[in-house]
């Protein structure tokens, strides 16, 4: 049995159509990834799925259970972590663990014994009696974390977890996300970052406007874009015409004129050819101040993901 | 129960930590007390001493409702801040959020009955009912709060902006208190107020409360009341739960 199915699903608020006909397997055990930008669609398929919104059109299950007709069965199986940590301000950290495992049946003692086990994986062992309103926003984000752990959910739904947080505390919440599946639990993963779906998502699906623009496995998708980018800054503007003619032979690509004066940027569908065209470029005489080969920014994806679409 | 019991404990240590809502059930009953008794009684009642009890049972009453308007505006801010999110989807009996909340807030309005019954007796009120008429009209009133409080839980589930909430239950409540016998005898007012105020459930309220303290029959007034608390309970509480278990 799949941890969601979901066929269909629609949602519109007024004229908008936020989402619009989207259909989703993910796996049982697996980390699926829903990428896309601010208001493509990705929070409102996960709270139709976490039960807090009733979909249009379509339906939708989690281990087997339908989302409208039976919320209480799926609720028993999921954990939600919003976009916007959802703890309680006015509480410490460690009574908002609290209330949750009262919520959940435990035991006072298995409360407490649990509350401590959280607060020490997740480095807020020394901040568990302040109140939430003083933490930092990678500690609430750690605490909504812990939040959704209290009992071990089957599925768990990350909404953005990353989003806003610097970079350290964004590899602490991925190595807890690590541990998590490692564990068993599978997990829907929503982001605008296409290297943290990358990082984390077993599947990803990529999603604008509502709909689906493409799914598949990391290495189907990336395929299906196209190699990396290749971002040159040359250290004389004036070479800029001619390293343009250059790169575009060498990579075979058109290469788009932006806004820096000294920078080329172009896809490169693989790591050698982007050596030989930076090998070009010295050939020619032109110095370059500074290359860096990367993978294609969301931005990218979506762009080759929606002209693929108008070619077929 | 658990659960219910869990969000009245969660209730009781937010209310510990929010200086506004102790400002509400302490300063708003003593503030209008002391307008009325010493700024007004004079001229409304003949002396402070007369209308102070006729007064303190107003006040009780007045001083509830406008705690009640809290109730549905501390809701919305938990739905704004997402925390509600997490709690709907736990799988707990439904409601048992809502009743929790609602056990926090008789706490609050007990404290807030507290206030103005002490105050009063500072003042020199001696109501005849004794303790037993005072602890009656007392329960009475909070009786009449919770059964209210489901109508701004039902308000905030469906408006979900904090401060719309807390303007539109104001909007209802100063009028309902204003025009009725709280501070005054309605004899004294033109006819069509006078209307309003005999058919205004606040008036029915106050002078219940003022019988049960005097410790005479408060009549058929409560009657009406008790069915109308059972009325927006029945009402009311049922529909909150459905709306906030709804998906939306």
């Amino acid at each position: 049995m799949h941890a969601v199915e979901a066929s269909g699903l629609v949602k519109a608020f007024g004229a908008t159509r936020a989402v619009d006909g989207i259909d989703l397997t993910v796996p049982t055990g697996s980390v699926y990834g829903f990428l896309g930008p601010n208001g493509a669609g990705k929070t409102t398929t996960i709270r139709m799925l976490a039960t807090l919104l009733r979909p249009d059109a379509g339906q939708a299950r989690v281990f087997g259970h339908d989302v409208v007709a039976e919320p209480a069965a799926v609720r028993g199986r999921i954990s939600l972590t919003g976009q916007y940590a959802s703890v309680d301000e006015t509480l410490t950290g460690r009574e908002n663990l609290t209330l949750l495992g009262r919520l959940h049946k435990l035991t006072r003692a298995a409360t407490a014994t649990r509350a401590d086990e959280l607060l020490a994986a997740f480095d807020l062992a020394d901040d568990g009696d302040r109140l939430v309103r003083t933490y930092s926003g990678g500690m609430r984000r750690r605490l909504d974390l812990a939040a959704g752990l209290v009992v071990r959910p089957d599925l768990l739904f990350l909404d953005e977890p990353t989003t806003g947080l610097d970079p350290r505390s964004r590899s602490e919440v991925w190595r807890v996300v690590r541990g998590l599946v490692a564990d068993g639990a599978t997990v829907l993963l929503t982001t605008q970052y296409l290297d943290e779906a990358d990082q984390l998502a077993d599947r990803i699906a990529v999603i604008d406007h509502g709909r689906l623009v493409a799914a598949g496995t990391n290495s189907e998708l990336k395929s299906s874009i196209g190699g990396g980018t290749l971002h040159v800054r040359l250290r004389d503007p004036g070479d800029r015409e001619a390293g343009l003619a250059l790169l575009a032979r060498a990579l075979g690509a058109a290469v788009p004129v932006d806004g820096d004066p000294a920078g080329l940027t172009a896809r490169a569908e693989a790591a050698g050819g982007a050596a030989a065209a930076l090998a070009e470029l010295s050939w020619a005489g032109i110095e370059v101040a500074e290359f860096a080969l990367g993978q294609p920014t969301l931005d990218e994806v979506f762009l080759a993901l929606t002209t693929k679409e108008k070619v077929a | 129960m658990t659960a219910t019991l869990a969000f009245g404990g969660r209730a009781l240590k937010k209310f510990r930590r929010t200086p506004i809502q102790l400002l509400d059930v302490a300063v708003h009953p003593v503030v209008f007390t002391l307008i009325f008794s010493f700024l007004f009684g004079g001229a409304v009642g003949g002396s402070i001493d007369a209308y102070i009890g006729y007064l303190v049972p107003g006040i009780l009453v007045m001083t509830l409702l406008v705690t009640t308007g809290t109730t549905g505006a501390a809701l919305s801010v938990d739905i704004a801040t997402g925390v509600y999110d997490r709690f709907r989807t736990l799988s707990i009996r439904p409601g048992a959020v809502l009743t929790g909340a609602l056990i926090g807030d008789l706490v609050r309005y007990a404290l807030a009955s507290v206030v103005v019954i002490v105050l009063g007796l500072a003042l020199g009120f001696r109501p005849a009912g004794g303790v037993a008429g005072v602890l009656g009209a007392v329960l009475l009133v909070l009786l009449f709060a919770v059964s209210l409080s489901w109508l701004w839980t039902l308000l905030a589930l469906t408006i979900k902006t904090p401060g719309a909430v807390l303007a539109l239950t104001q909007a209802v409540l100063y009028p309902l208190s204003f025009f009725s016998n709280i501070f005054t005898t309605p004899a004294t007012l033109p006819g069509w107020l006078q209307a309003f105020v005999d058919v205004n459930p606040v008036s029915h309220l106050v002078s219940a409360v003022r019988a049960l303290m005097a410790g005479t029959a408060p009549g058929a007034s409560l009657g009406w009341l008790l069915l109308g608390c059972a009325l927006l309970t029945a009402v009311f509480a049922p529909l909150a739960v459905r709306r906030f278990n709804a998906a939306g």
